[in-house]
């Protein structure tokens, strides 16, 4: 049965400060200035207010933010930290550590473009480019979404069976500081819901003395990987059971993506973040214009759910994948990729064709989706597409 | 009422566009709307323009595009006219209220426009007045929640109350200086 929830108005910054209050984590590192976001700044005051038990370390960069996490969390803490943009690129070599030692780290990101040019607004070029570090990703689509996801985040990355490291990504600005109307659970629903932590394993444990990160060279290297791996292939049945029993609490459901007007529609959109908001309208208003169009919006992106995926779309002539990043790889996006890579297998799959937009915070809007339900329409109609990857919004 | 709407503000930094989109949101909010609130995002600097926006509705909002077409534009600085396309992309029958002593017939003429609703008020005036300080979004607020009615008054103000006793704690001559203001905003906005 659901529990009572409190509405109120928060930023995506604000909902996601709310959550690690609730969460009260033993250690939040963080590097406190820019591009740090309103989320550290929010939280210290809880830290200062005496709110939370939290022991707070302001780090000199985010490097350090995240080595500090990660000590933390090898000590038996229950360890966090928060980011966006070149804050992000900064902790690259420490977001490898901390998955292959294992350390059940949550981070809200704040997705933000890398430079250059130098720019502050929304694209996901930050966490896209940490796809492969190990990190289980979450996208939000609202501050809802970022503060639901937090709190699920905590129990997945703690469960014995996946012990990695989650990001909880929301769209910079768009959501971070857009203030919205959201449902929040009591800070006692939240402690059940996480119960205590005990770490797996820690240093601290005199009776069982371990090392971690020593060398391993061709040896060992090898098998830490593949554990990771097989851990990451764990994950889906842990987001699923924390989705299933966060949706009986709070009776917001969670799974791997989430689906609209999806189930008759001939061609698909797929989107993540704030976009698949704009786009569940855009899909009304190209329905009432006559073509059958669905959304599926993408809620985890790591590890990727391919064979769901594939159940869901299968069937559908074309699938519109959005991406809000470059990979600059020269064969699309890093969704499209994913996605075009999923159907591989199958003898009889949709076409697909990649939209890259809104970098560095470009706008878009119903105007936007108009275009690509045109490009829907003439690939329905001649059975290919012109063109496969565009750019969505660019003068270029 | 209408079932939705989306406001624009055109400010100056400094000025209180962001806080007025802010408490709007927060005050529909607890009178049981669905909203957004969200300032436009540039390099930050007092006096430069900048916009904030809105959404209203009775419904779950699930669009997160930038307000290009808005029901509803407040302009907090009268200097902007005619550096600022305050008016563009307002709705057919939209509505504009002006921070300025002038009658709505003289902004009309200024802003150029042809259809649509103007509305003024002395939003400055009425500030420098009530809690001694040219910060004109309290007033504006009640302005546009006269002329579009997407919150009920008498809760509004009770809303506003609530919000000013707890951000400025124990401080009176602020809580009712402002509440003044809100009053005279709500009373003193006229249309053509």
């Amino acid at each position: 049965m659901a529990v009572k929830m409190t509405r109120m108005t928060l930023t995506g910054n604000q909902a996601v400060a709310l959550a690690m209050k609730q969460i009260n984590p033993d250690v939040v590192a963080a590097y406190p200035i820019t591009p740090q976001t309103e989320v550290v700044q929010t939280f210290s005051e809880y830290v200062a207010n005496g709110e939370v038990v939290t022991e707070f370390v302001t780090a000199e960069s985010e490097h350090s933010a995240m080595s500090a996490a990660i000590g933390a969390a090898a000590a038996g803490a229950r360890a966090m930290t928060a980011t966006s943009s070149q804050g992000l690129a900064l902790m690259w070599e420490m977001l490898y550590i901390a998955s292959s030692y294992r350390l059940p780290i949550v981070m809200p990101v704040v997705n933000r473009a890398l430079s250059g040019p130098i720019n502050i607004h929304c694209d996901h070029s930050d966490a896209m480019g940490a796809r492969d570090a190990g990190w289980i990703q979450l996208y939000s689509e609202n501050p809802q979404e970022a503060y639901d996801n937090l709190i699920q985040a905590v129990r997945i990355a703690e469960d014995r069976r996946v012990l990695l490291p989650v990001m909880v990504c929301q769209d910079g600005f768009i959501t971070s500081h857009g203030l919205e109307n959201l449902e929040v659970l009591d800070d006692a629903v939240v402690r059940e819901f996480l119960g205590e932590y005990r770490a797996a394993i820690t240093l601290l444990d005199k009776d069982r003395p371990i090392t971690m990160g020593p060398l391993a060279l061709q040896d060992y290297y090898f098998e830490f990987k593949v554990q990771q791996a097989e851990a990451m292939r764990r994950a889906p049945e842990v987001i699923e059971e924390v989705g299933q029993a966060f949706g009986q609490l709070s009776s917001r459901q969670y799974g791997f993506f989430e689906t609209y007007q999806l189930e008759d529609a001939e061609a698909a959109i797929v989107a993540l973040g704030s976009t698949a908001g704009t786009a569940r309208v855009a899909v009304d208003r190209l329905r009432r214009d006559g073509l059958k169009v669905g959304l599926l919006k993408l809620r985890v992106f790591r590890p990727f759910p391919a064979t769901r995926l594939v159940e869901v779309l299968t069937g559908k002539a074309v699938v519109a994948v959005l991406d809000r990043a470059e990979s600059l790889s020269g064969m699309g996006g890093p969704v499209f990729t994913e996605f075009r890579s999923a159907f591989y297998d199958l003898s009889s799959r949709p076409l697909f064709v990649n939209y890259i937009y809104g970098l560095g915070g470009r706008d878009i809007g119903l105007d936007e989706f108009h275009r690509v339900g045109s490009d829907l329409r003439k690939i329905l109609a001649e059975g290919k597409p012109r063109q496969i990857i565009s750019y969505l919004g660019a003068r270029l | 009422m209408p079932e939705s709407i989306e406001v624009r503000w055109h400010g100056r930094g400094g000025q209180g566009a962001k806080t007025g989109a802010i408490l709007l949101a927060e005050a529909a909010s607890a009178a049981g709307k669905f909203v957004q609130a969200f300032p436009e995002y540039g390099p930050e600097r007092m006096g430069a323009p900048m916009r904030a926006f809105n959404r209203i509705s009775d419904e779950p909002i699930t669009i997160h595009s930038g307000v290009k077409q808005p029901d509803v534009v407040v302009v907090l600085d009268e200097t902007l006219l005619g550096k600022v396309p305050v008016t563009e992309g307002l709705t057919d029958g939209g509505k504009v209220i002006v921070n300025t002593p002038e009658p709505p017939e003289v902004l009309r003429d200024r802003l150029g426009l042809r259809s649509g609703q103007v509305f003024t008020v002395d939003a400055s005036g009425i500030a420098e007045e009530t809690f001694g300080r040219n910060i004109p979004n309290t007033p504006m607020v009640a302005a546009l929640v006269r002329v579009t009615g997407v919150v009920d008054y008498e809760k509004f103000l009770e809303i506003m109350r609530e919000q000013l006793e707890s951000k400025f704690k124990g401080r009176s001559s602020i809580i009712e200086g402002n509440l003044r203001a809100i009053e005279r905003g709500y009373r003193e906005v006229r249309g053509e």
